[in-house]
């Protein structure tokens, strides 16, 4: 079970996307756990065989626990086989997996003996749906691939009176309380933030109105697919000034910062029923604005149908928050541990601006950095906001 | 296509962007941004969506007529009667 975050104990396998004997390349996703961030798919860290499962769907295991053995290319099958997950500090898990079976499992439509019954494939979306309508999926029929139950099985199935009643929800992987158990994984991680982290805080306006003139020529001339949001030239330029000031990029661990070899931006999203989580977006220094784009638009619509992946529940170096929608002028972040820095953006205003001693009216957006002061010191701290100012202005490069 | 299937194609675009929305809810005057809580990001995926499904590109100029539900089916009802630019 990895570890997708400081404050997380434990997890729930729900299913298995592998089965033994399946060849799967490092980042492929070999499965969906349920931890009280949501549903996170699992990528797995290592290439080569699945060899056994050793946790089967349903149960709740402690980070570290061995999920299932992967044989490496050059490997021979036996025991020196390497887990599907990292190895924990403190695995609570026999530490030796149990023999491989010799043969594959039989087909999910037949029970082994003594094997729990077989759980139906379920869509992760349906999943949801079926926990925000308290449907029992074990009365859904599944009419999607192989009998997937999809989220229109589990509408149908609402409208067809399989909703159980609020106190006969089910309190199983499939419906536990997101939202209290969100709101507990952001407090133990804003709590350890504030008890921990010595932050400063600085904030400068940006003259916005080259980015904005370039992203309103760019967009009149693209498709509807290849437009751009500003938010992205925002990301590219955090990204990029983070080249110049390393230590905004990295973590605090052990009583020093470590510089992170990759520039992976969280970038804080609002879940509309309640709850925050801020998914990285990998290597965003390498990504041109157009692969950034599509990045970011598939990130959101995948949190918000509340599937992400572990590495991008994982992954991520720094984080950037834009509260301007909301009409917020300047940001005040809490740093996101064991990060050591987050940038925060308002609101995009039109603001008497002098610039050649004269006065004219420019979109102007307030950036802000919340820093660990462990890490750099607010000298640092200036250089980097100066150094997203200069990238800003001039979009063109970004 | 009638402006009931647009209609249509609108909410299951919208569920997309937004899997909470409650079609029956979903008073069809009312600004979508406001009250299902778009931000740019999703706003930008129920434009693309809108591309995909029907195959009208929205230019950034015209996003404003997509306010509401009505106004999407009308919008979209009038484009596509005009077919490709």
């Amino acid at each position: 079970m990895p570890s997708l975050g400081a404050d997380m104990e434990e997890g729930t396998l729900v299913e298995w996307r592998v089965r033994p004997g399946d060849r799967v390349a490092r980042g492929d996703v070999v499965a969906l756990v349920e931890t009280e961030k949501g549903l996170i798919e699992v990528e797995i860290f290592a290439s080569g065989v699945v060899e056994s499962i050793v946790v089967e769907p349903g149960a709740t295991v402690p980070v570290g626990a061995v999920l299932a053995i992967v044989r490496g290319e050059a490997e021979p099958p036996g025991r020196e086989a390497a887990p599907a997950t990292p190895p924990a500090a403190a695995p609570a898990a026999p530490s030796a997996p149990p023999p491989a079976p010799a043969a594959p499992p039989p087909p999910a439509t037949v029970s082994a003996p003594g094997m729990p019954p077989p759980r139906a494939r379920v869509s992760p979306l349906a999943r949801r749906v079926a926990a925000a309508l308290h449907v029992d999926l074990a009365a859904v029929q599944g009419t999607g691939e192989a009998g997937t139950i999809t989220k229109a099985d589990v509408e149908r199935a609402a409208a067809q009176g399989a909703a159980l009643p609020a106190a006969a929800a089910p309190t199983t992987a499939a419906a536990p309380d997101h939202l209290a158990g969100m709101r507990r994984v952001i407090a133990a991680a804003m709590a350890r933030s504030k008890r921990e982290i010595p932050h400063y805080y600085l904030a400068t306006q940006i003259d916005m109105h080259r980015a904005v003139a370039w992203l309103a020529a760019e967009n009149a001339q693209r498709p509807v697919t290849a437009r751009l949001l500003p938010t992205v030239l925002l990301l590219r330029a955090v990204a990029l000034a983070v080249r110049q000031v390393p230590e905004m990029n990295g973590f605090w661990v052990d009583g020093q910062f470590r510089p992170a070899a990759g520039v992976h931006v969280g970038v804080a999203i609002s879940l509309r029923p309640g709850g925050l989580v801020a998914p990285a977006i990998h290597d965003v220094d390498r990504k041109s604005p157009e692969q950034l784009m599509r990045d970011l638009l598939d990130l959101v619509k995948r949190t918000r149908a509340g599937v992400l992946r572990s590495s991008e529940v994982s992954d991520a170096t720094i984080t950037v928050t834009n509260l301007g929608e909301q009409g917020v002028e300047t940001v005040f972040g809490v740093i996101y541990p064991p990060q050591v820095a987050l940038v925060g953006f308002g609101r995009l205003v039109e603001r008497p601006w002098v610039a050649d001693g004269t006065v004219a009216p420019r979109p102007v957006i307030s950036a802000s950095l919340s820093a660990d002061h462990r890490a750099s010191d607010g000298h640092r701290g200036g250089r980097f906001l100066a150094a997203i100012d200069q990238l800003l202005q001039r979009p063109e490069a970004l | 296509m009638t402006k009931d299937e647009i209609r249509q194609v609108v909410v299951r675009v919208l569920r997309d962007v937004a899997p909470e929305v409650r079609p029956d809810t979903l008073d069809p005057t009312a600004s979508l941004r406001d009250t299902l809580d778009l931000d740019s990001v999703d706003f930008m995926n129920f434009v693309v969506g809108l591309h995909a499904a029907l195959g009208v590109d929205v230019p950034e100029t015209d996003y404003g007529k997509l306010a509401s539900l009505d106004d999407c089916v009308a919008y979209l009802a009038a484009k596509r009667r005009e077919g490709p630019a």
